[in-house]
């Protein structure tokens, strides 16, 4: 179980541009719960996931996993269980290192980097094996740099990168914003996939109201550092995309956002 | 032009050490894009270590990894100030240096002069028992040859293990690192010590090959050592691009022909960088003047390879 209780979040505390993003914020994730999260811009999407990452710190309230308080852990640490698929396909994978050389860094997080070898060659047909399941044709390209592939190559492999090795909660942070609407589509099914054959905690913030009306048990809309809308269940089953679309457009008239 | 050629032994020689600084950049300039000024403290450094341990008669060997060791410290120490400390990684470089200069003096005394009568590793026992019928230059090319392959064979089987893809890892893209749950931070600081141990080596062994130490033998090295690298992974890139125009063959023994390592190519620039500074000299340039040729022939590659130094092929 994955909870935030009574976050304050405050950018620039102490100046004139000080923004009071998140006063008092709480949310509770039950275990295997995939939530969507959507928003418009600047109402603490992103800041949410930085948090429970620990990218960025926090000014009051606490994380905890399993009831257990994780804010005093770096941000590393706290990737021990936790995946990230960013929205930048380039921050997934390192450009000049090769697809095999991606893999194998991924294959062994959770395990000491020491003087063994890098690659480990028996891995390869697992590698071709999971590469094919994606369906782009990657599995022939295991010596390719990364950099010199597609932007939707490059955040499938990014996607099975950060759900390689065993994981319970995953991240996505916008992770197809930065793709055409057909990749994006390929890698919502993928990402849809994985977190279900791997029973995963997962929260995703998306742009996109349909991925978050069609994906995920749960659907959050945050506005302002407030969670305007919260359906999960039967009832989120039911939120129509129609629904969503009114809600986020009678907010953002509401707000000026 | 003979002045030039007399001098190509001593050229090849010098190119041959002071690849080993261009090796030491390789890691943190290129591997881990950290320009690292403090190179130009550690070099003297690793002279000074090795030019008080010679006087006081320390097996010559023995000063090679106490050297290395001594430079390693350097490099954790800047680590430490740009990881830990969070100042930027320019300014830990030239805190490093700049307390470096003092510090060495105070190891060395002074300038110092290594008698003629005190071994080195090119006149150690071991070395005349395998080549002693060989000249001095000859014994000195052979040596500072297979220190040289040593170093970059230990490194380029280093870059293949789990650390060593984790740091290439850091440099390219030190985000996925911290996503791997690993400390990004440790990684960056393991490197600078790498890189300063080769460069706290190569003074070391410019120590023994000149017998002197002098606390101003440092400035300058870090564009030393980047010369070499850019010359030498440009010329890579280019040999590799025109050899695969040639050959379809990118597999096996040949592809390390057509494809040299970065190593490789390092070690390459520097004979070259040293070659095209030791002409510059040979046509009559002052002595004096060598700094100012260092610095204008480092522009002239920048400008020739088009990287301005803003963006290095890591290899």
């Amino acid at each position: 179980m994955l909870e935030l209780q009574n976050i304050t979040k405050i950018y620039h505390p102490g100046s004139a541009t000080e923004h009071r993003l998140f006063e008092g914020f709480s949310l509770t994730v039950p275990d295997g719960q995939f939530v969507s999260i959507v928003g418009s811009n600047g109402s603490g999407k992103t800041s949410l996931l930085n948090i429970l990452c620990g990218s960025i710190g926090v000014e009051g309230g606490d994380v905890l996993v399993d009831g257990e308080s994780i804010r005093k852990k770096k941000e590393f640490q706290r990737y021990a269980s936790m995946g990230r698929v960013y929205q930048d396909p380039g921050l997934g994978t390192a450009p000049n290192l090769t697809m095999l050389e991606n893999l194998s860094l991924a294959d062994n997080k959770g395990k000491p980097f020491g003087l063994s070898r890098g690659v480990n060659r028996k891995r390869l047909d697992f590698y071709r094996a999971e590469l094919s399941a994606l369906g782009l044709g990657l599995e022939d390209k295991l010596d390719v740099k990364m950099g010199a592939l597609s932007g939707g190559q490059r955040q499938a492999v990014a996607l099975l990168m950060a759900t390689l090795t065993p994981l319970r909660f995953l991240i996505l942070d916008e992770h197809t914003a930065a793709l055409d609407p057909k990749t994006a589509g390929i890698i919502m099914e993928l990402t849809g996939k994985v977190i279900r054959e791997k029973g995963l905690t997962a929260l995703m913030v998306t742009h996109n109201l349909r991925y978050a009306v069609e994906y995920g048990d749960r659907l959050l809309m945050l506005n302002q550092g407030h969670v305007v809308m919260d359906r999960a269940g039967e009832e989120k089953a039911k939120t129509s995309i129609d629904e969503v679309m009114e809600t986020f457009n009678r907010i953002a008239l509401e707000t000026g956002a | 032009m003979e002045q030039f050629l007399s001098a190509l032994p001593a050229t090849l020689i010098q190119g041959l050490i002071y690849a080993l600084i261009s090796l030491g950049v390789y890691i943190t300039y290129s591997i881990l894009d950290f320009p690292d000024l403090g190179v130009d403290g550690t070099f003297p450094l690793g002279a000074a270590v090795t030019a008080v341990l010679l006087t006081k008669g320390v097996s010559p060997w023995l000063t090679l990894p106490i050297a290395m060791g001594v430079g390693a410290l350097a490099g954790l120490f800047t680590g430490f100030i740009h990881v830990r400390l969070k100042v930027r990684d320019l300014l830990a470089g030239i805190i490093t240096m700049t307390a470096l200069f003092s510090l060495n003096l105070q190891i060395a005394g002074s300038n110092l002069t290594i008698e003629r009568s005190t071994d080195t590793i090119f006149s150690s026992r071991a070395v005349l028992a395998l080549c002693g019928d060989m000249t001095l230059t000859g014994r000195k090319i052979l040596v500072s040859l297979v220190l040289v392959l040593a170093v970059k064979l230990g490194m380029d089987a280093y870059l293949r293990t789990k650390s060593g893809l984790l740091l290439r890892a850091v440099g390219d893209n030190a985000s996925l690192v911290t996503t791997l749950a690993m400390d990004r931070g440790r990684m960056k600081i393991l490197g600078l010590a790498i890189s300063n141990a080769l460069v706290a080596l190569a003074g070391c062994i410019v120590c023994h090959e000149s017998r002197s130490f002098s606390a101003t033998m440092g400035t300058g090295q870090l564009v030393y050592g980047l010369a070499a690298v850019i010359i030498g992974i440009s010329l890579a890139h280019a040999w590799s691009g025109s050899m695969e125009r040639l050959t379809s063959c990118r597999k096996g023994l040949l592809r390390v022909l057509t494809h040299p390592a970065g190593t490789t190519a390092v070690i390459v620039g520097s004979i070259l960088y040293k070659t095209c500074i030791q002409a510059a000299m040979s046509m009559g340039v002052p002595a004096n003047m060598m700094k100012l040729v260092t610095a204008l022939l480092f522009l002239l590659v920048l400008v020739l390879s088009g990287r301005k130094g803003e963006e290095i092929i890591r290899a």
